[in-house]
């Protein structure tokens, strides 16, 4: 048993998701993503910079009481491509997967151009259409900017 | 082809087969662009809502709606509206729609066509969006080009002259020349080159093109010349903007050695590009250019209104 299986161990959770293999440093976006913010109420554990044989260091993020769909993680594909999803029942890991690239992404990354109509005070929903996924590259929907590097930073 | 309820918003969205039939509906319809005698959209009302002034845009789309016997309601300023009380673009639009049977918009943010036809029941025409698109316009000069050239699209050789790098309406238009598979002579000064993506995505797409600092280069074999402005505010250095301004004037002398058919083209309004004294030659055809404008946006309109000629 590795140094992270046993950190993974310190503290099993009954029912929720684990996602592993976040990128090191990503795990606080992960939960931006997620929509964990300071007022919810949600059981949360994080742990950063675990060693890990194949990435170095990676972050890992386990929500208790919830189970993660497919689409709602996906996004985490755009700063973490190679993060696992881990659904937990009963203890037992009941189902994993690798988060994969989505096709559009809406209301989660802000349009890097000022003058978009998605950054005015309009009551809609930034929205991107994944161009590529290797590397990521991200168009506006609306005003066709591209936006590919900083895209945690640009993280609403 | 359906073209019924659908908005325009970027040339994108369009395939070769759909701006071609644009384009014929447009040749079919340019007898009574001079003239009316049209009622295809009789008791139709179009909004015109433009939210930054483009009066030659407006009047040429107020022209079309009136040739086909259409009315229209709108504004021509943002201060004249309830805009300015901070009303958002959404919901004058939710309000327009149940006015009107069509809208037609112009606004400083980019997207903004596009999320009004997100919100918008009835079709919405882009009549331009910030530095963005203006979908109408690259048809129009398409059509010149169908109309005043003697080879089909897909054999010319245009060169585009000027701003590459902030003219957005140069780069719909460089985009859908690529559909046609014509040839591409790019000059620009080095600091408002043609964006390196639009670039690749035109190499990736087989377009044969050539960029070059000096309209030399590409006079010889051009078949259609399209001047477009240079802005001032673009160079930090007034003097450097007067040196590329100058090398990019077109006089009657500059036309010694081009090509008897070759046809000069400009969207207007011309700052200093273009001589007066070029306007008499052979070459000149900026201003049938302008009135194609009518025949395309009726042509538009006819089609996502669902009206048959
Ligand atoms: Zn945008």
């Amino acid at each position: 048993m590795n140094v992270s299986d046993r950190e993974l161990r310190v503290k099993p959770i009954n029912n929720g998701t684990v996602i592993d293999h976040i990128e090191s440093g990503q795990a606080l976006n992960v939960l931006k993503i997620l929509g964990i913010g300071s007022h919810s109420k949600t059981v949360v554990s994080l742990l950063m910079n675990v060693p890990s044989g194949a990435m170095g260091a990676k972050d890992v993020v386990k929500v208790e009481g919830r189970e993660l769909d497919p689409e709602e993680v996906d996004t985490i594909a755009l700063i973490s491509p190679r993060a696992t999803i881990n659904i937990i029942r009963n203890y037992e890991v009941a189902e994993k997967f690798r988060v994969g690239m989505p096709r559009k992404v809406v209301g989660i990354i802000k349009c890097g151009n000022p003058n978009c109509i998605s950054n005015s005070n309009e009551p809609v929903s930034s929205k991107f259409m994944v161009e590529s996924a290797d590397p990521v590259l991200l168009r506006c929907s609306y005003c066709e900017f591209v936006l590919d590097k900083n895209i945690a930073d640009n993280l609403l | 082809m359906i073209f019924g309820r659908r908005h325009i918003i970027s040339t994108k969205d369009f395939s070769r087969e759909e701006i071609d039939f644009i384009l014929d509906r447009a040749e079919r319809l340019e007898p009574y662009a001079r003239k009316g005698g049209l009622d295809l959209l009789k008791d139709k009302v179009v909004a015109t809502l433009f939210f930054e002034p483009s009066t030659r845009t407006r009047l040429s789309f107020d022209t079309a709606i009136k040739r086909l016997g259409g009315d229209t309601i709108g504004f021509d300023s943002a201060e004249s509206t309830s805009v300015v009380k901070g009303e958002t673009l959404s919901d004058t639009i939710r309000i327009i729609e149940s006015y009107a049977d069509a809208i037609v918009i112009r606004h400083p943010r980019e997207g903004a066509a596009r999320m009004a036809s997100e919100v918008s029941s009835v079709p919405v025409i882009n009549a331009g969006d910030g530095a963005g698109h203006h979908p109408t316009q690259t048809l129009l000069d398409l059509y010149t080009m169908r109309k005043e050239c003697r080879k089909p699209l897909g054999d010319l050789n245009v060169a585009i002259v000027g701003d590459l790098r902030y003219g957005r309406t140069v780069h719909s238009l460089a985009y859908a020349l690529s559909l046609y598979g014509a040839s591409l002579s790019l000059v620009s000064p080095e600091p408002l080159r043609m964006p390196e993506s639009i670039i690749n995505y035109l190499r990736k797409h087989g377009v044969t093109l050539v960029e070059t600092p000096r309209i030399e280069d590409a006079l010889g074999q051009a078949d259609v010349l399209y001047m477009t402005r240079i802005q001032k505010e673009r160079f930090p250095d007034p003097s450097e903007y007067l040196r590329v301004a100058g090398s990019y004037r077109i006089t009657p002398d500059t036309l010694e050695s081009v090509g008897n058919d070759m046809i000069i083209m400009h969207p207007l309004p011309r700052v200093n590009e273009i001589d007066p004294g070029v306007d008499s030659t052979r070459h000149a055809r900026y201003f049938q250019q302008a009135f194609y404008g009518v025949p395309i946006r009726m042509a538009v309109l006819s089609l996502v209104m669902g009206k048959e000629i």
